[in-house]
């Protein structure tokens, strides 16, 4: 009894830090709980299929590792784990790979790597010297312009974006980037003002730390510590407490 | 991912001030752990964790006829697999390069530090032998899995026993272990791989210290008595080691060795 109940309450704490994130949903009659792929989440045609579900006669079946979530009649599902998959107007980082005549090939952690063409960037480069902006195994910060089906186009025409300069880059499971985020930014800023650390986060798990070597590493720390209890009970608090002890 | 430029120039910034990642000195080694009856098939067997990197070794007897060359002793085979599970930039498939070499360090220290006594192993010369087989199974690789893969491969020797030989009707009765252990001597080699990375050398690195680096050199020491017997070496890697960058990873190399030996020494002891 008392541990059902206390499922509930991490249940719960889950479902307010994530609708923050995503803040334009309505975080009432929402109820959760873990599946696994090929799991039947509801019975009846009341329902229909949202996020990672497919529809099997009249149940609704999971695809994915995760919690479910019904809001009112569509199901979908918050994945756990699995790769990054890429959507339009995302901000990640990733690691240059190859370099042709048109651009840049860049790892983005997902299935396919992402393309950034010669004229999404934001000045002049010379033709004959691309290496020059940017050349094989760089970090940059972009944005993807575009996802059709197997190619991924990036730009760099926006601000804040650009090659990553000093410092160094990490990764993590980009399903644990909200939690790393926290409710309106509260959990990086902690991180941040901790460790004296500049951080930013891709949405594709890859994170940029720059400052001292004594704050990076603890920044990673604590960034691995959310990463491994992403979703336990009171996680700022936890946070708060590695970073003010270490 | 593989390793990013500004991670490399970090870690070697860091490395000319003296400082690492994880804020270890150069030549200071990650928590290591022993364990042992991983593998209930396997006479032997071994996990051994440094850090994050973790090994798991299996030792399995069996009888055959001897090498022509060597007609009164056992024979000795070392396998290494990285599968998937360790590490994103490993496939499955027939081992690659950088495991056949792994195997071969592991065997090459082993084997000329004159660890196992192979003459013991004969059961009847030029007919019948013992043939001692290890398996390296690389389960998370954090870097640094030539010393983890090494030392599991001797503490797995040392607490495997031999199984129930029927002379009779030439069978191993396999699952019935005797007391005999294998016939090992006191010259116990620990394999430590040292890196160059820009122009320092440190010890036990991280997968990205690995990645950052140009040169690795592999050294299996014994002990038996007073001095210190350097068994086998290999260098891998593009760049070259100077003489004077040598004798620093010599004396290195020696400073860690009787710091880390007793260490080791007691935690397979505890095993037994």
């Amino acid at each position: 009894m008392n541990e059902e109940e206390n499922k509930e309450e991490i249940i719960n704490n889950e479902t307010t830090e994530e609708s923050d994130n995503k803040s334009n949903e309505s975080s009432s009659n929402k109820e959760r709980k873990m599946v696994v792929p090929g799991e039947t989440i509801v019975q009846g045609d009341d329902y229909l299929p949202g996020d990672f579900t497919i529809k099997n006669k009249d149940e609704i079946v999971s695809q994915r590792y995760g919690l479910a979530e019904i809001n009112d009649r569509i199901v979908k599902i918050i994945p756990i784990s699995g790769v990054f998959e890429p959507r339009r107007s995302n901000n990640i980082i990733g690691r240059i790979t190859d370099i042709n005549f048109s651009g840049w090939s860049v790892e983005i952690g997902g299935p396919v790597s992402a393309f950034l063409p010669l004229s999404e960037c934001p000045r002049f480069i010379n033709k004959n010297n691309i290496e020059e902006f940017a050349t094989i195994g760089d970090a940059i910060n972009a944005k993807i312009w575009s996802v059709k089906r197997g190619s991924i186009d990036l730009t760099l025409k926006s601000r804040g974006l650009g090659v990553l300069e000093g410092g160094r880059l990490i990764k993590i499971t980009s399903h644990k980037v909200p939690r790393v985020i926290g409710r309106e930014g509260s959990m990086i800023n902690l991180i941040k003002d901790e460790t004296q650390t500049e951080i930013t986060v891709g949405q594709n798990g890859f994170i940029w730390l720059n400052g001292s070597a004594e704050g990076e590493r603890k920044a990673e720390e604590a960034i691995m510590l959310i990463e491994t209890e992403a979703s336990s009970e009171g996680l700022t608090d936890k946070v708060e407490d590695f970073l003010k002890n270490e | 991912m593989e390793l990013p430029n500004i991670n490399k120039k970090k870690i070697i910034k860091l490395l000319s001030e003296g400082k690492r990642i994880d804020s270890r000195n150069p030549s200071d080694y990650r928590e290591i752990s022993i364990e042992t009856d991983v593998s209930n098939k396997a006479e032997g067997s071994a996990r051994v964790r440094i850090g994050k990197t973790e090994v798991i070794v299996g030792v399995k007897l069996d009888v055959v006829t001897p090498y022509a060359d060597h007609p009164d002793e056992g024979t000795l085979m070392v396998g290494m697999e990285f599968s998937p599970i360790c590490g994103e930039r490993y496939e499955v498939g027939p081992p690659k390069i950088n495991a056949i070499e792994l195997s071969r360090v592991v065997d090459r220290g082993v084997r000329e530090s004159k660890f196992i006594d192979f003459k013991k192993l004969c059961i009847k010369e030029e007919e019948k032998v013992w043939s001692i087989m290890i398996d390296v199974y690389c389960i998370n690789d954090d870097g640094n899995v030539i010393d983890a893969s090494s030392l599991g491969v001797v503490a797995a020797l040392q607490l495997s026993k031999l199984p129930i030989y029927d002379e009779e009707n030439d069978q191993v009765k396999y699952g019935e272990l005797s007391e005999t252990p294998i016939p090992l001597t006191k010259n116990i080699p620990l394999a430590m791989t040292f890196y160059k990375v820009g122009n320092n050398i440190l010890f036990d690195p991280t997968r990205d210290e690995e990645d950052a680096s140009e040169a690795r050199i592999t050294m299996a020491i014994t002990s038996p008595d007073k001095d210190k017997i350097i068994n086998s070496m290999q260098k891998g890697g593009i760049t070259p080691i100077s003489i004077e960058e040598m004798n620093t990873i010599i004396e290195e190399a020696e400073k860690i060795y009787d710091k880390l030996f007793p260490e080791v020494e007691k935690m397979v002891e505890n095993l037994k």
